[in-house]
């Protein structure tokens, strides 16, 4: 048996593949689960019934629904036999009795149309006791509204590095959340089969886990209930832990009504019920040597975890392992907690906790290389981890070194000294137009946090014909997954690519999987395929070895083809496939894998909780209009280590998808909810694609250039590739610290310059405008006009502390 | 009905029903529903338009937003009619292979928005920039779909490399053709009346003789108020193919444009002769709403934060209303009576919008929001100055997004008229335009942002004046 990174000669990964249903996307073929239901008869549709307060005790009538034409069910708490809950926590009520946030769902109908069930909920009358409501984080923190267990990671003597830093920063930052907006919104369509099982086809990334909350709230085994993941619109992370009421509600309904039941979220239903990516607050105090060296980092990460814990507890895990990024720093001590708002449960959104953690750091650099004389290039780059060096949390951070040459591979190759120099001169050429060029790198860690999620299963059926069916755990979101499956089972068997087929996600055929999360879903049900093809490759050696009269540990698979080494005799694979059957050898195995060499200790938050850390620069480019805060993104390179890449094509689908995504969580998505006292208090102000604005063709980099790092064999994972889902989006940090720089230009040098977060146009244009103000300089004659309201207030303090007595004032604001 | 090339009876569905759900009722499920008001384009299809001269053009809508019986007895081509697993349409072809499709749930809306503009008849090779291709495509025409997945490059890649329809495809031989004619329409169903007049008299009649109904045009307002409120009129009445309210005339002085023209074809129509609207035209939504959204819809709703009104109130232009008791013409300054209303009776229609023609005086929109395509404005200036002599002879400055209605800046023209046309009188107007309007605080922007907007937008427009003055002298 080979070892888990080897490739054999002539492999199908490392090949530039297309999605393996790209034919069936681009014609409108490609099944979705409400899809499903568009093609079955009978079918019953599910609407809620959505709270309007914030916060408040419920009473609900649901008799007048009954009133309407069409209305067939509604479901209310009393229907639930098994356990009245929709999470993992046993903190999310199905059904509940407090609203705990404006459009909290508290009951469900059940129509013969669309229009019947939405009529229905429509009459159903709610009685609202109100309670106090908490909206903001800083509400949350003032009240001390807390949930879950809050964490310090801790390394050296962060206090006493801090009191003897030549410089010292303070500040405080709010990060905003992002809606996951996958194209398609939550789903689910069940069904009871002839044996009066149940049947779900959700849009889920966690198949096993929707299966047990069903099966829960049903109070039957998980035996009884089967759910299948065809594909999924989109899911970001969206789709990890939030399905599973959804489908527990479709599962229930054809339960009471002996019929198919479908749910679809509107767009409007899903931003106002399901989770997104948290918002952070952040107060930090960090520590630099006269040289521009980290000493000491000290923060308080406060994650908004909305109504429910859900996954706010590992995805403040993550963040704290990650406020490092790429930076050695000796002293830390990093405080993390859950806040408890009247939102919607926060949950995993493509880097989980990751990008607030990164975000801290990068803030801090961004803000002090001004202060502290050193070019922010300088800075991050004298900075980063050595070889030898471990995190915080104690892992050594394996070949550290890559990060150093990516850095100077991407710099020379986007010809960054050259361009720099340009936007000097174009600056200095404009006083209304600014340009900013900025790198970041990205150290991502790879593996669950949750050791226990770190294992996959796989079957694999061989048919006499020779033709493969592969069933893992993982699902398909539009990440390429299953292409890449094929192409391991490909790879593994010797055969073509079109050989082999995957089947869609079911929990009857691999069971107790993990989320297709984490970035992991390559490596882990990668190496559960690759150990299966290899059992069965192994048995079918042993029939050709004996057909070509050699040793079976001499025969080769490749290209379909199976030979003897050193050449001669080619026999197709399906003939030694039939002739195996004949001789009665088992043509399926399952494979396990599971991840060696992890381990953390939660009470210590000390460990190696990764297999590995992806790397990745990126160098961004923008343009910004002094009047308006517009700003355009004219170029963006990046170089990545996906490893030894199991499907370039893919992976850099991967990385592109990542960076704009990140991008519009950093620059234009904006979320915001009603924090005012009035009747809607708490509701979400951006419930739509209308007023919650995604990145389009207008905020793609103008020039876009991503290349792989090359010769990147990773030892841990299959076939020497690394995982690549979420590391790219943390490349985005290169166009916020560019704005940065566009910004400064506006002022005088030497200024920390704070930026919003998002920073949008309006966010940019209070910063250019704060810059004008320092330089004292002669502004545009508009920006004189003394009616105007000054930008908001600066949250964040800069001390110098070699010099404690009064610190220039454009520097130094009193922290909130 | 004709989908895919195959005639389909439009029996079964409700008044209220949406080309998307029906078309998903008939198992042509390619179509998505992402977003339900227009913005993300996952379920665009084509719908066979009039060209010039007899022919035809495939157009692509949002079918989200349009009536199913708005196309009774009309050819509309899905992703599905595009092409088969087995044989890829050049534009899925091209789309696949470059790796356009990730998650795939908006794929087959960018397939027909792709295609469209694939057999665009006057694309041609151009030179390349960073919105055109080599190709003669357009990205524009793809700014009303939304990918999450991509990052949107392998989709811009696709699109620049297409070649040209081949002279045999079946989907451009059909345009040489006549698109299909309005046909009348009457359905009754459960919830309301959806119906078709032959005669703006019949429509006029309607609008007379039954208090609730409802009138609608490209349907892109409708569509939103029907899928994301629940609306549903006791009677539609769709008056987006009548004859009346399609006309484009050029007249001496003015251009009368049809309150039921698309605004995609008054960009292809008006065009450079009047150079405010040829502005605001390209930025106005995205392509997908524009070939429905009409004048008459964007003033009709009097919204405050449509885009239309701001340019046709800095262009002095007024609407001519008619009803059956005849017809008046009002001038747009006039219109606007508050938040979301207008003078225009309930029995009235908007019938055409009558824009002077400029003189060459500098003009602009300014557009201030988040995302460069397809965003609604936090705030929109549009200037139309004359000049003479250095000075200032007349200033027309329309404002969106400021105030319960559309406004005239008229402080700000007075603060321009008979002033030279100089940095100082720009300085000083600013400070005027600035205090315009009652901005508010909202998720698009705050108040105090919406003021130096504002006050920004006049300096820029005398800053590109200067430079245009350069680049003439």
């Amino acid at each position: 048996m080979s070892s888990l990174a080897d490739r054999p000669e002539n492999p199908v990964v490392g090949r530039p593949a297309v999605h393996e249903s790209a034919a069936l996307h681009v014609t409108g073929a490609a099944v979705y689960t409400d899809d499903v239901a568009a093609r079955s008869h009978g079918v019953l549709t599910a609407w809620p019934v959505q709270s309007t307060v914030a916060h408040a005790r419920v009473s609900v009538d649901v008799a007048p629904a009954y009133d309407v034409a069409g209305v067939v069910r509604v479901l209310t708490a009393d229907d639930v036999p098994g356990i009245n809950d929709a999470g993992v926590k046993h903190d999310e009520p199905l059904f509940p009795t407090e609203a705990m946030f404006f459009g909290h769902a508290l009951v469900w109908v059940l129509g013969e149309t669309t229009d019947a069930a939405r009529q229905g909920a429509a009459a159903v009358t709610v009685s609202y006791e109100p309670l106090p409501s908490l909206i903001t984080v800083q509400e949350a923190i003032d009240a001390g509204s807390f949930q879950g267990v809050p964490r310090t990671i801790a390394r050296g003597d962060a206090a006493s590095a801090l009191a003897s830093s030549a410089f010292v920063f303070e500040g405080e930052s709010a990060v905003g959340g992002q809606e996951h907006f996958s194209l398609e919104t939550h789903a689910s369509y069940a069904v009871r089969d002839p044996d009066g099982r149940y049947f779900v086809e959700c849009s889920t990334q966690h198949p096993s886990e929707t299966q047990e909350i069903v099966a829960h709230v049903l109070g039957v085994p998980s035996s009884e209930v089967t759910v299948e993941c065809l594909r999924m619109g989109g899911g970001f992370g969206g789709k990890e832990m939030q399905p599973h009421g959804f489908a527990a509600i479709a599962a229930l309904g054809a339960k009471l009504t002996g019929r198919p039941v479908r749910l679809r979220l509107t767009r409007t239903q899903d931003i106002t019920m399901s989770g997104k990516r948290h918002p952070f607050h952040l107060a930090w105090r960090v520590g630099f040597d006269a040289d521009g060296f980290l000493q000491a980092l000290d923060a308080t990460l406060t994650a908004d975890g909305g109504w429910s814990l859900d996954l706010s507890e590992p995805v403040l895990g993550r963040a704290l392992c990650h406020v490092d990024n790429a930076y050695w720093i000796p002293n830390v001590r990093v405080h993390g907690r859950v806040a408890q708002t009247h939102k919607q449960s926060n949950t995993a959104f493509r880097g989980f906790g990751g990008p607030q953690g990164v975000f801290l750091i990068e803030d801090i650099l961004g803000r002090a290389a001004p202060v502290l004389g050193v070019d922010p290039l300088e800075l991050r780059k004298k900075n980063f981890y050595r070889p030898g060096q471990s995190t915080h949390y104690g892992q050594l951070v394996k070949d550290a070194g890559r990060l150093t040459a990516i850095w100077e591979r991407l710099r020379s190759e986007a010809d960054l000294d050259a361009r720099l120099h340009e936007i000097s001169r174009f600056n200095e050429a404009h006083a209304d137009r600014k340009r900013g060029l900025a790198m970041t790198p990205v150290k991502f860690g790879i593996s669950f946090t949750f050791t226990s999620f770190n294992q996959a299963g796989a079957l694999v059926l061989v048919y006499k014909d020779g033709s493969v069916l592969i069933n893992h755990g993982g699902t398909e979101m539009g990440q390429g997954l299953h292409t890449k499956m094929l192409q391991v089972a490909a790879t593994a068997l010797g055969v073509p690519l079109e050989a082999v087929r995957v089947a869609p996600t079911r929990t009857d055929k691999v069971p107790n999987t993990s989320a297709t999360a984490a970035s992991s879903s390559a490596d882990l049900n990668g190496g559960a395929v690759k150990l299966a093809c290899e059992e069965i490759r192994g048995r079918l050696a042993a029939v050709a070895g004996r057909l070509l009269g050699v040793d079976a540990r001499d025969v080769r698979f490749s290209d379909g083809c199976v030979t003897a080494l050193g050449g001669g005799e080619r026999m197709p694979f399906a003939d030694v496939v039939a002739e195996a059957y004949l001789q009665r050898v088992q043509l399926f195995a399952a494979g396990y894998y599971r991840t060696e060499g992890l381990h953390w200790d939660a009470d210590r938050q000390q460990g190696s909780p990764f297999k590995y850390f992806a790397y990745g620069c990126a160098a961004a480019e923008v343009e910004v209009d002094g009047l308006t805060g517009a700003y355009r993104l004219r170029r963006v390179d990046i170089v990545h280590d996906a490893g030894d890449s199991l499907s370039p094509l893919l992976d850099i689908g991967q990385i592109e998808g990542g960076f704009v995504q990140g991008t519009g969580w950093l620059t234009l998505e904006e979320l915001r909810w009603d924090t005012g006292d009035g009747p809607t208090r708490g509701r979400l102000q951006t419930p739509s694609a209308s007023t919650y604005k995604l990145p389009s063709f207008s905020e793609m980099p103008e020039e876009f250039h991503v290349a792989l790092f090359e010769d990147a064999r990773e030892d841990g994972a299959v076939y020497g590739s690394k995982a690549v889902g979420e590391p790219p989006l943390l490349l985005a940090f290169s166009v916020r610290e560019a704005l940065r720089q566009a910004v400064g230009a506006f002022g005088p040098a030497g200024r920390s310059v704070e930026l919003g977060s998002p920073a949008t146009p309006e966010a940019v244009f209070w910063a250019i405008e704060a810059a004008r103000g320092a330089a004292g300089a002669e502004a545009a004659s508009v920006s004189r006009d003394g009616t105007v309201p000054a930008a908001p207030p600066l949250a964040a303090g800069v001390r110098r502390a070699a010099d404690p007595g009064p610190a220039e004032p454009d520097l130094l604001t009193a922290g909130r | 009905m004709t989908v895919n090339g195959r005639v389909v009876p439009l029996v079964g569905a409700v008044a209220h029903a949406t080309a998307l759900d029906w078309l998903r009722s008939l198992g042509l499920t390619g179509a998505k529903e992402g977003c339900a008001e227009g913005e993300c384009g996952a379920c665009a299809v084509l719908v066979a338009t009039a060209g010039p001269e007899g022919t035809a053009v495939w157009t692509p809508v949002n079918a989200c937003l349009v009536p199913v019986h708005a196309l009774d007895g009309q050819e509309v081509v899905t992703s599905e009619g595009l092409g088969s697993p087995d044989h890829l349409h050049p534009v899925q072809q091209r789309l696949a292979a470059a790796g356009g499709s990730q998650c795939g749930y908006c794929t087959p809306g960018f397939a027909c928005a792709m295609a469209a503009e694939f057999y665009r008849s006057d694309r041609g090779a151009g030179t390349a920039d960073g919105e055109h291709g080599a190709n003669g495509f357009d990205l524009h025409a793809l700014s009303g779909n939304l990918c999450r997945c991509t990052g949107y490059r392998p989709i811009r890649d696709a699109a620049f490399g297409l070649g040209m329809p081949r002279p045999d495809d079946p989907l451009r031989e059909r345009l040489t053709e006549p698109a299909p004619t309005a046909v009348a329409t009457a359905v009754r169903a459960a919830d309301g009346r959806f119906v078709r007049p032959e005669t703006l008299g019949e429509a006029l009649q309607l609008l007379r003789d039954e208090p609730e109904a409802l009138a609608v045009a490209g349907s892109t307002d409708w569509g939103v108020d029907v899928n994301l409120r629940g609306a549903r009129a006791p009677l539609v009445v769709a008056i987006d193919r009548l004859p009346e309210l399609r006309g484009l005339e050029f007249t001496g002085d003015a251009v009368g444009i049809g309150a039921a023209v698309p605004l995609s074809e008054i960009e292809q129509s008006v065009g450079e002769r009047v150079p405010l609207l040829a502005q605001l035209l390209p930025q106005f939504a995205s392509r997908l709403i524009r070939n429905r959204a009409t004048l008459g819809g964007n003033l009709g709703t009097a919204s405050p934060i449509g885009d239309a009104a701001p340019a046709l109130l800095a262009l002095g232009a007024s609407v001519v209303l008619v009803s059956a008791g005849g017809e008046r013409e009002v001038d747009l300054a006039d219109y606007f009576t508050g938040y979301r209303t207008s003078v225009r009776r309930r029995d009235e229609l908007i019938r055409m919008v009558r824009v002077p023609l400029p003189s060459a005086g500098p003009t602009a929109f300014h557009k201030v929001a988040k995302r460069r395509f397809d965003d609604i404005s936090s705030v929109a200036v549009a200037f139309a100055l004359e000049l003479d002599g250095g000075s200032v002879t007349r200033a027309r400055i329309g404002l969106g997004g400021v105030a319960a209605t559309p406004l005239r800046a008229y402080a700000t023209e007075q603060a321009l008229e008979g002033r030279p046309w100089n940095a100082a009188t720009v300085a000083a107007a600013s400070v005027v335009l600035q205090r315009e309007g009652t901005p508010l605080d909202d998720h698009r922007a705050s108040a105090a942002y919406r003021a130096r907007m504002l006050g920004t937008a006049l300096p820029a427009l005398f800053a590109a004046s200067a430079d245009d003055e350069e680049a003439t002298a």
